[in-house]
């Protein structure tokens, strides 16, 4: 894949609420901001973990639902347009000169920023890996928890893993490609939209997929590479021929390769002081749960407060030597035209 | 306060006095019990608070409702004794409840 080049003022990782109320107030301060994501869609554990769950202390806001909280901050974010760069994980941060930060992401993006500014929530989401035994030595070769190209499937014994919507999908989707599926889960009811439910049991009647109530026990193959596998069901253990398995056990936040960026980090959580919220990496900032500091509550209002501290100072480092005067979107003439309010 | 028991995976025992009204997951967040990760902060929405309920207690906290017993479809090595400890309420009735942890919660 061919790299992707972008030079902004300042790239934002997470696109959680308070990533989001950040692009806010930088855009106030007139910097603009590239925001990258390891989820397909902003709003982060709002959307992914919450988004029918009513939040009760957002100020001004008694009750709000998690998907309502990220609707509203991307409509006030509008008027700043930022650039969205979902379903990206970024790899690794360096300084390139004084001025300049280069961003990486797993998508072969790169990015030129004067301040780069870590809104990482509780990680990265990435996907659960069932702890079965040595299934990491088939990790890529014949395990995969994510599919990205079908054609690899093709005419495969497929053992697809799991009860929601990403297993029911995959298994609709790869049942005219793959040799053959096994759907396993441990029950026989599915958690999923109800016509992928309705399609996996007329092809299960039909005997067009093998369904195996129970759980994966053990891998059998050699060298990276899958032969077959056990599933333990409620009487017995059968095995199963097996090319490739798929395992949908859904998502789980890891710090991931944060860890790996250089950073003062205190129980896997990223320190900070309280004036600017910068870590120990002048440029770099870290706001929301991803950071820690004496008193520090892991609340979506308190990452609003920090994204609006932090940005007083990233507009030092985007602008300097400039001066900042302090003014209200209520009464500032200037403010109220960013916003396409004047 | 009420007491509750988590056995570690490994046989670690911990007992912790907890107010009525929390859940069993607070109740180990909130003593720094190892083995509950409880990622969605008890939103019933990860399934990284999983729990095995003693069976002698089983009839006390009663049975899981269909969101728990959806989301337990996220966990693994589920039996039958299985539950996301956010949906258990401590009350005194619950006093000397232990629940034992699995291996990891991913």
């Amino acid at each position: 894949m061919e790299k992707e080049f972008f030079e902004t003022d300042v790239v934002i990782i997470g696109a959680g609420p308070v990533g989001l109320f950040a692009v806010f107030e930088l855009g106030l301060l007139d910097m603009k901001c590239h925001v990258i994501d390891i989820l397909d869609k902003p709003g982060g554990q709002c959307a992914e973990l919450y988004p029918e769950k009513p939040i009760y202390d957002i100020p001004g806001m008694p009750s709000v639902l998690g998907m309502e909280l990220v609707d509203s901050l991307m409509k006030q974010i509008e008027p700043f347009n930022p650039s969205f760069h979902l379903s990206s994980m970024v790899q690794e941060i360096k300084k390139i000169d004084d001025v300049f930060w280069e961003v990486k992401t797993d998508n072969n993006e790169v990015f030129k920023a004067k301040a780069v500014v870590i809104a990482g929530g509780g990680g990265s989401f990435l996907p659960k890996k069932p702890p079965i035994k040595e299934i990491e030595n088939f990790e890529n070769n014949s395990v995969f928890y994510s599919i990205k190209n079908k054609e690899r499937f093709r005419d495969k014994d497929l053992v697809i893993v799991g009860g929601g919507d990403s297993a029911l999908d995959w298994a609709l989707n790869l049942e005219s490609i793959a040799k053959r599926v096994t759907l396993v889960h441990r029950r026989d009811q599915f958690r999923a939209a109800p016509d992928s439910v309705k399609k996996i049991f007329s092809l299960i009647e039909d005997n067009k997929i093998d369904f195996v109530i129970g759980q994966v026990s053990s891998l059998n193959g050699k060298d990276g590479i899958l032969e077959s596998l056990k599933c333990k069901t409620s009487d017995e253990e059968v095995e199963v021929k097996c090319d490739a398995l798929l395992p949908f056990f859904g998502l789980t936040m890891k710090l991931g390769p944060i860890a790996n960026w250089g950073l003062n980090l205190n129980e896997n959580l990223i320190t900070v002081d309280t004036e600017k919220f910068e870590t120990n990496e002048k440029g770099i900032f870290a706001i929301g749960d991803i950071n820690t500091y004496p008193g520090k509550l892991k609340l979506i209002l308190c990452g609003f407060h920090e994204a609006a501290l932090m940005s007083q100072q990233a507009y030092k480092y985007v602008y300097p030597g400039e001066k900042l005067t302090f003014q209200y979107t209520t009464s500032s003439s200037d403010l109220k035209k960013k916003l396409g309010v004047s | 306060m009420t007491k509750i028991n988590f056995i570690e995976f490994n046989g670690v025992e911990h007992s912790v006095d907890v107010d009525d009204g929390n859940t069993v997951m607070e109740a180990a967040i909130k003593n720094n019990v190892p083995g509950i990760d409880a990622d969605c902060g008890g939103a019933t929405a990860c399934a990284t608070c999983h729990v095995y309920v003693d069976p002698a207690w089983a009839e006390k906290t009663g049975e899981a409702e269909e969101m728990e017993k959806d989301m337990l479809d996220f966990a693994f090595d589920v039996e039958d004794n299985s539950r996301l400890s956010c949906c258990i309420k401590v009350s005194s009735e619950l006093d000397g409840l232990t629940v034992r942890l699995p291996e990891k919660q991913f």
